[in-house]
């Protein structure tokens, strides 16, 4: 009997040395499944890492392995990249953070492990990020592929740059200046990430985010900004990254909390605890969550938030998927434009995108 | 049930497990047309529906939906939910199988170096020739095929990194244009299938993979020989020696997923290089390059 396919992966990913469990028609759903979530590299170092790779079953174990290849090929990439980008901007004297994955693989940190990702996502000064693209600009990083409209929208109300790609590489990067759109309901004040950024050895100039500021960041890029795509994987991450630096040090979650409400950011954490301990069973400690009870929204709200992340962090695979699935996604992708910008701005460019989203669609039916 | 109910009952319902080389594919479909040739193509490949729990890729083609769909049909692929291609003509349901089962196989099976090439075999020794599009390999392959080689691939290679030995990955072949009518002429024992026409590369139509080629599936060759085919009209059938370093270099060019496997996919290139002869083939005339390949001198470099 194949058990359903969430509850296997949760119990995967948590505890990765009872593969030995799983029968060969349970493999077959956990790998669609992974394969969906981005979570194959992940799931073979985790289970390497429990020494229980030999209790996987040579096919799926194929599976898995290929998919690490993918993921460790795709971290000498971001290391490669990560060269250039210091390379194109320490002369220039403009400090660079590196976000998310690169973080993570650039740190060492054990939940980079098998990760997948694609981009490269780095935070520079707002006052020199011109300066910042100009340079990459010479070093082959150009933005291609968005008119004048989108390049209107990313520079006034977004926080970031349009997305570079490379010329000759191809490789995709995302400048931010600070972690979430200056129209966002909260306000992070990026000058704090700064302060208690850690310099990366061996890249002067180069820094990662302070341990809570990097929980933070994830947190606020799943709950508050994020696309869900992948958000089983980011999850997975937080989770990960809670654990690690909770063991390393034990005044973490006490940082962790008074970080959270300093940045105005205690929201976004108090949601990443709650699902992290729900799906993954992250051990959060009962003074945190005393902690952040201001965080914590009226019941109402709650009731609906969990109604929604419940469904929209599953990975997006029929087999995980129940009758409401695609309406919870769909209110969490218009929750997030509501969080970005105020309403007089968010319908206009709404509407623009789906406009052109229809129009595009009809250029590139054959028959039209 | 016969065998062609079990087949359309499992293409319509759970899915129908086909073994394609090292790779199971569980497969749906509705379309009379993928029924059709799945049941000449693949009637040797077919595992039992409940016997088989596993499956790599799971793959679905479907007739598109939608209002222009009413007086333009057409089939989209997916792969387990998803469609990471643009729809085809209706009549192309099957050539776009074979082509995403390719794509499936392209961005998953990095326990090999895959490259762009023909493999047979003869002795326990393969030939593998690379080919860009248009020389003329898969009429060749196809001739060697039927003249007595064993097909490996048609234009998939795959080399093992664990054994450095090359994996079978039997498919129907796919022949272009004239190259059709001449095989047909030249060897009347070859099952072709019907002709797509009007595909993003000409009429195209597939010839079925000799029986030894599947009941041998599973049997890896030793790399022997690596020969870069040319067609050149009016040119004069030869063979030269090429420099080790650059079939090397042409070989990597030639694969997939190079880049993705690092040092292992060069370590195994150049185990292929240093155990084969490795040749330039120019070739106009189909009987005298045969005569040459059939020449080839045993045992490799």
């Amino acid at each position: 009997m194949t058990r359903p396919a969430l509850a296997q992966m949760l119990a995967t990913l948590r505890e990765p040395a009872g593969v030995s469990e799983r029968s060969p028609a349970d493999w077959d759903l956990l790998v669609r499944v992974a394969r969906v979530a981005s979570l194959e590299g992940r799931l073979q170092a985790l289970i390497e890492d429990a020494g229980a790779l030999p209790d996987v079953p040579p096919a799926p174990r194929r599976h898995l392995h290929a998919a690490r290849v993918l993921a460790d090929r795709q971290h000498v990439m971001v290391r490669w990249e990560v060269a250039r980008i210091h390379e194109a901007l320490a002369p220039e004297q403009i400090p660079v953070m590196l976000l998310k994955g690169a973080a993570y693989v650039m740190a060492g940190l054990p939940c980079a492990r098998g990760r997948q990702f694609s981009d490269v996502d780095i935070m520079v000064p707002k006052a020199q990020i011109q300066q910042a693209e100009q340079h990459l600009f010479v070093q082959g990083w150009v933005c291609e592929g968005y008119d004048a409209y989108d390049q209107r929208y990313y520079r006034q109300w977004m926080h970031e740059l349009p997305p570079l790609t490379h010329m000759r590489r191809k490789s995709v990067l995302d400048v931010h200046h600070t972690i979430l759109p200056p129209t966002a309901r909260l306000h992070p004040d990026p000058a704090l990430l700064w302060q208690a950024a850690l310099p990366l050895e061996g890249y002067p100039g180069v820094y990662i985010p302070a341990p809570v500021d990097m929980v933070l960041h994830s947190a606020t890029h799943l709950f508050h900004d994020g696309e869900l795509e992948n958000g089983l994987r980011d999850l997975a991450d937080l989770d990960a990254l809670l654990r690690h630096f909770a063991n390393e040090d034990p005044a973490f979650w006490e940082r962790l909390t008074a970080r959270a409400f300093e940045m105005d950011l205690a929201r976004p954490l108090f949601y990443a605890l709650r699902y992290g301990h729900e799906f993954l069973q992250t051990p959060v400690p009962d003074s945190v969550i005393r902690a952040l009870a201001p965080a914590r929204p009226a019941l109402p709200l709650l009731a609906l938030m969990d109604a929604l992340f419940r469904r929209g962090l599953k990975p997006h695979h029929w087999s995980c998927d129940g009758g409401l699935s695609g309406v919870a996604r769909w209110l969490l992708y218009v929750r997030s434009h509501y969080l970005r910008m105020p309403l007089h701005l968010l319908v206009p460019h709404l509407l623009r995108k789906a406009i052109k989203e229809h129009r595009k669609g009809k250029r590139e039916r054959p028959d039209a | 049930m016969t065998g062609q109910e079990t087949l359309k009952a499992g293409l319509r319902g759970a899915g129908l497990p086909i073994q394609v080389g090292p790779f199971v594919v569980r497969l749906r479909s509705r379309l009379d047309r993928i029924e059709r040739s799945v049941a000449l193509f693949y009637d040797r490949q077919l595992l039992p529906a409940d016997g088989t729990p596993f499956a790599d890729f799971h793959i679905t083609l479907a007739r598109s939906s939608g209002l222009h769909a009413v007086w333009r049909p057409q089939a989209r692929f997916f792969l387990d939910g998803r469609s990471p291609f643009r729809p085809l003509p209706l009549a192309h349901a099957y050539p776009l199988f074979e082509w995403g089962l390719n794509w499936c196989i392209a961005q998953h099976a990095h326990d090999f170096l895959m490259i762009h090439a023909a493999v047979l075999e003869r002795d326990g020794q393969a030939l593998v020739m690379p080919g860009e599009p248009g020389a003329g390999k898969s009429t060749l392959t196809a001739a060697l095929a039927l003249s007595g080689w064993r097909l490996l691939s048609d234009e998939f290679a795959l080399l093992s990194l664990e054994t450095g030995r090359l994996v079978a990955l039997p498919r129907p072949v796919s022949l272009k244009n004239a190259a059709i009518d001449l095989i047909r002429e030249r060897y009347p024992q070859a099952i072709i299938g019907p002709s797509s026409y009007d595909t993003s590369k000409g009429t195209v139509a597939h010839l079925k993979p000799p029986d030894p080629s599947i009941e041998r599936m599973d049997e890896q060759a030793r790399p022997a020989w690596l020969v870069f085919p040319r067609f050149a009209v009016g040119g004069r059938d030869h063979l030269e020696p090429l420099a080790p370093a650059e079939a090397l270099q042409r070989l990597v060019g030639s694969s997939f997923n190079y880049s993705v496997v690092g040092a292992a996919g060069f370590e195994a290139a150049a185990d292929l290089i240093e155990q084969s002869a490795c040749l330039n083939l120019e070739y106009a005339d189909l009987d005298a390059t045969l005569g040459l390949l059939n020449g080839l001198p045993e045992g490799g470099a």
